[in-house]
């Protein structure tokens, strides 16, 4: 239902539309015919209008292409007008809508630029057609409109989406439209006399109901171009200017500002929209609202000043000062006054010596001059604001002016004179004043405010003598010249080791009882506000002690932070100590404290701590030094000795305490004592925390190195070992201290799959002393017992040693090495050779190979023994046999030596079928060779 | 002829400011600081960019009714103003930039002067 009735109204609107265009199509044909008739020297006029017809019907037909081209015709012709002071506002005002026309077309067919460029033309060519003198401020006024009406079409365009840029956005526009309005106010100002009267024939009485735009009521429809009457011409321009005074041109101005402003802030100008904030500051001013004015202008004073444009910042100051003057703004005044009283202020002596006259009766309670460049009736309001006030004695109360955001008349330094003190002397505060007003001045007092608040007192200076009495004193402050005072004080106890600064300094202009205005520094006052920047850098640095009388006022130091340190330590500590240490024992250190003070000193505390350096805190986690007050006691890495109660000068005492490191290399140890001594500070006697620190070296090196290596049964090295074969551990232990060490004895800790080839196995290195570079050796041996070839841990070896100058008192070091890891490797048969160690001459040998399969499998063996030339045997010269899996076979011989001496053995060849090449393996445990006793040689008788 | 020549310093606080006498002073100065604000955008949108050597004479700045200011930035951020008239159409763009390095120029002349300290107001004789 509700669908079929939408339809039907789409359709009827539709039909409408067409009828609707259809209409405006037609007239504009109709006007477009009439004007072919039309004669380009007589109907001027009427070609402008009919093109302005066609426009706007086509416009109305929502054909805005062809419209706009109607437009641009329109304006064409318009142009092509000869222009006189009678017809000049009606081309102006035909122009303006025709122009707007343009424009708005142009920014709704998104072409901005062609916008732009045509509102350019249309203000170029009626820029300098100002018309009749007399009526010049209704072409500022025309122009204004321009630029506002321009502007509004251009940020109506950017509502709809289009992007501006920081160069061209629409707050250019209303700025012109606001300097146009300024200057119309300007032209009214000079053209309209204020006794004017409206004339009594009233010439403006048809204004409201004129046939045409822009023609003056009083020569409706007249086209010649000279007045039909003087006299009406006359009274008419006098209408004219007696409306326009009646307008509040500041008004005009203001929000035109207002709108700029907003466009200049969102397109990052912000040094413009300071600008126009000044101007609108000036409008006001105009506009006589005197306290908004100093509120605008203050809000922009601090830029100007901190990138030190003098000249801006002067000028804004002198406004501020005259409305601060008309508003009886008390603050204000005395702020903007002292402030251009200052160096930087761009304004002769003469100005600066009234200033400063008008500051110094208002701390008079008299009543300032009037500034110059005031409205009349203005000054007389002020001057009656501040005459009251002056006159019913009341004091106005006391203000606080910030001297930190201001270049004030006078300047502070105030400085420690060094970057720290000790407790015992007194703290030296020098702070100079300096003028760059024109006449002297008096303050009535100064004081220095510091971090601890106890100190306030000492910072004061009061000037008793009255404000105009010329007599030099402690706060008279004459032009050109420094004052200097020096404050002198002692610091409490609590304050040691702390950081002391001046927190600001007051300094107060009138008197106290009456009207005063307190100047206040923070910090030390300085010039860190006005020369930020490349006067501290590249001036040379004045020194804190120097005479500061000499040094140039702008190169002055100003220190306004000093450090309390303690007093200096008197004592005598040392770290006695006998190196190197040796890793891992427990080392001997005596602290030596020796009283060097003059006096006794009582609660010395003593600490011991390790230094880590940050590179090895990184590196190694794990702490590598430990401290140890006494052997039993635990371990820490900080510890503390005994309180000592009292020390009596020249007294020496002694701590010993002990250090064991676990790696080699050398160790900072700090050794911190503190305590507590009487002194007298300026007469009176009080304790002194005192504090000394040292720093000592230790070196630690290793006290062995050790070297363990591998070997067979016939002590040859080897890389592997067989499994179920025993072989030896080669310990060799070289010892590198310089001091003798007794070895208490050894220890090998076998891992799982070694063991010990005997039962027991005792330490050969007990009770063994060693020197510097001595060596001791010993031998264990060992089995692998594994099953499956593989790389065996063997385990560790460890030594309990101590130096032998200690005796018993300290207990036993170790060392501890870690044994090699080998590669054990499985042989499918073991030989053991049963043999004596020894033959003798022509008797028998007996000689047994023992043979075992190592294999779970029967093998197949082939033997065969060499016959040798030093022997007769006896046995199997060359057998086959099996050996069943895990059995052994015996071959035994007898061998019957024929020559004496270190004699070949008959060699033994063993083959296994199944493994080849295994002969190799076993001729390294097989032994060669046997040592043959001769006869005995008998002593004869 | 250009009606006002200043040379900002590094930190935008005026070095030296030449208005034509008899002229609003204070106009110019008004002027010359505004148009910091369009120096300083072209100078950030440049260094955000490219690392490249940037031209140091920037152009016609924006236009106003009555003038055109042109800008031009020292590598030590020294800048360089002029202000044209508007009505001025003889002068091109090439004789900007020769007044431009002319006054570059005399200010690297000035600098070498050993007893000028940097920063210091410039004074003219």
């Amino acid at each position: 239902m509700l669908s079929g009735l939408s339809c039907l109204l789409f359709r009827l609107e539709n039909a409408f539309y067409e009828l609707a265009q259809a209409y405006y199509h037609h007239e504009s044909r109709v006007v477009k015919a009439h004007r072919d008739h039309l004669n380009k020297t007589t109907h001027a006029l009427l070609f402008v209008r009919h093109q302005f017809k066609v426009a706007f019907y086509n416009e109305l037909k929502q054909d805005s292409h062809t419209a706009l081209k109607h437009y641009r015709q329109a304006y064409l012709h318009l142009h092509e007008l000869r222009i006189t002071d009678y017809n000049l506002l009606e081309i102006k005002t035909n122009s303006c809508i025709v122009n707007f026309k343009i424009c708005k077309l142009c920014f709704e067919h998104n072409t901005p630029l062609d916008a732009i460029s045509q509102f350019r033309r249309h203000v170029d060519i009626y820029k300098s057609k100002i018309g009749t003198a007399d009526l010049a401020f209704e072409h500022s006024a025309w122009m204004s409109k321009q630029f506002a009406v321009f502007g509004d079409l251009f940020e109506e365009a950017i509502r709809a989406g289009l992007t501006a840029i920081q160069t061209q956005h629409p707050g250019f526009y209303y700025q012109e439209a606001a300097r146009y309005a300024i200057a119309r106010k300007q032209l009214c100002r000079g053209l309209c006399p204020a006794e004017l009267k409206y004339p009594a024939s009233d010439p403006l009485a048809e204004a409201d109901k004129m046939e045409y735009y822009g023609q003056r009521p009083w020569r409706q429809g007249h086209q010649s171009l000279e007045a039909p009457s003087v006299q009406k011409e006359r009274e008419g321009i006098q209408a004219l200017q007696y409306r326009e005074c009646q307008v509040d041109h500041s008004w005009l101005v203001i929000p035109l500002l207002s709108s700029a402003i907003a466009q200049f802030k969102k397109y990052k100008s912000p040094r413009m929209k300071r600008y126009l904030v000044v101007q609108m500051g000036e409008e006001y001013y105009h506009a006589k609202d005197y306290s908004k004015a100093l509120a605008l202008l203050g809000r922009v004073t601090w830029e100007y000043r901190s990138e030190r444009w003098w000249s801006i910042l002067t000028n804004i100051l002198q406004l501020s000062l005259r409305c601060a003057y008309l508003v009886m703004s008390f603050e204000e005044y005395v702020t903007v006054s002292i402030e251009l009283m200052g160096r930087y202020a761009q304004v002769p002596r003469e100005e600066k010596i009234r200033i400063q006259m008008n500051l110094h009766k208002i701390f008079q309670d008299e009543v300032p001059e009037p500034e110059h460049g005031c409205e009349h009736d203005s000054v007389e309001k002020g001057r009656a604001l501040w005459t009251t006030i002056s006159a019913g004695g009341k004091s106005r109360s006391p203000i606080v002016v910030e001297m930190n955001s201001i270049t004030a008349f006078v300047e502070c330094k105030a400085c420690f004179t060094a970057d720290s003190f000790l407790c015992e002397s007194p703290v030296t505060v020098k702070l100079g004043l300096h003028s760059f007003a024109p006449m002297p001045i008096r303050f009535s007092q100064l004081s220095v405010r510091f971090s601890n608040e106890a100190y306030n007192q000492f910072g004061i200076v009061v000037d008793e003598n009255a404000v105009d009495d010329p007599i030099e004193s402690t706060s008279y402050l004459k032009p050109g010249q420094t004052l200097w005072h020096t404050f002198q004080f002692i610091v409490e106890q609590d304050d040691v080791d702390c950081n002391l600064s001046i927190a600001g300094v007051d300094l107060v202009l009138g008197s106290l009882e009456g009207c005063c205005a307190t100047l206040r520094w923070t910090d030390g006052g300085g010039d860190a506000i006005v020369h930020p920047f490349a006067t501290q850098v590249h001036r040379k640095k004045v020194a804190l002690n120097a005479d500061f009388s000499v040094v140039s006022w702008d190169v002055l130091p100003s220190n306004y932070s000093t450090h309390i340190s303690p007093r200096e330590a008197n004592l005598d500590v040392q770290l006695l100590q006998k190196g190197p240490a040796l890793v891992n024992e427990f080392y001997l250190m005596t602290v030596s404290i020796t009283n060097t003070e003059v006096a006794q000193i009582s609660n010395v505390r003593t600490s011991i701590s390790v230094v880590t350096a940050v590179a090895d805190a990184v590196a190694t986690a794990q702490p590598n030094t430990f401290l140890y007050e006494d052997i039993d006691l635990p371990c820490s890495q900080l510890i503390s000795m005994p309180l000592l109660e009292e020390l009596k000068p020249n007294q020496k005492v002694d701590n010993v305490a002990y250090v064991r490191c676990v790696d080699s290399g050398a160790r900072l140890m700090c050794i911190q004592v503190s305590y507590q001594i009487p002194i007298d500070i300026s007469g009176k006697m009080s304790m002194c925390n005192c504090m000394k620190e040292i720093t000592s070296s230790i070196e630690v090196c290793e006290p062995f190195n050790i070297t363990v290596s591998l070997t067979n049964m016939k002590f040859e090295k080897i890389e592997k070992v067989q499994l179920g074969e025993a072989f030896l551990s080669r310990m060799e232990v070289k010892c590198l201290s310089p001091w003798p060490v007794a070895l208490q004895g050894s220890s090998l800790n076998l891992a799982k799959l070694v063991k010990f080839a005997d039962e027991e196995s005792l330490s050969q290195l007990t009770d063994v002393s060693l020197k510097q570079n001595d060596c001791a050796v010993e031998f264990r041996c060992l089995l692998s017992s594994g099953q499956t070839p593989s790389e065996i841990d063997i385990g560790s070896y460890s030594i309990e040693w101590r130096r032998v100058q200690n005796g018993a008192a300290v207990p036993f070091a170790s060392t501890t090495v870690s044994l090699p890891t080998v590669e054990a490797e499985p042989i499918p048969l073991s030989l053991h050779v049963d043999m004596p160690a020894y033959g003798h001459m022509k008797a028998v040998l007996p000689l047994t190979y023992l043979l075992h399969n190592q294999t779970p499998f029967v093998q197949d063996m082939e033997i065969a023994m060499e016959s040798s030339e030093a022997f007769m045997l006896s046995g199997h010269k060359q057998l086959f046999f099996r050996i069943l899996p895990d059995s052994q076979h015996i071959l035994r011989y007898n061998l019957f030596p024929l020559f004496p001496g270190y004699v070949t053995l008959p060699r033994l060849r063993v083959n296994m079928v199944r493994y080849s090449g295994v002969l190799d393996q076993l001729s390294s445990v097989v032994p060669t060779h046997i040592f043959i006793k001769p006869f005995e040689k008998k002593v004869s008788a | 002829m250009a009606v006002c020549v200043a040379v900002i310093a590094k930190e935008n606080y005026p070095l030296y400011i030449k208005t034509l006498p008899n002229e609003n002073e204070l106009k110019f100065h008004y002027t010359v600081h505004t148009s910091l604000d369009v120096i300083e955008e072209r100078i950030h949108s440049v260094s955000k960019n490219t690392n490249d050597l940037r031209e140091l004479y920037l152009g016609l700045l924006y236009p106003t009714e009555d003038y055109k200011v042109y800008g031009y930035v020292t590598n030590s951020r020294i800048k360089f103003i002029i202000v044209i008239e508007s009505t001025n159409a003889t002068i091109r763009d090439n004789e900007i930039r020769s007044m431009f390095r002319k006054l570059h120029n005399a200010y690297t002349d000035m600098v070498c002067n050993p007893f000028y300290t940097n920063g210091d107001i410039i004074e003219s004789t």
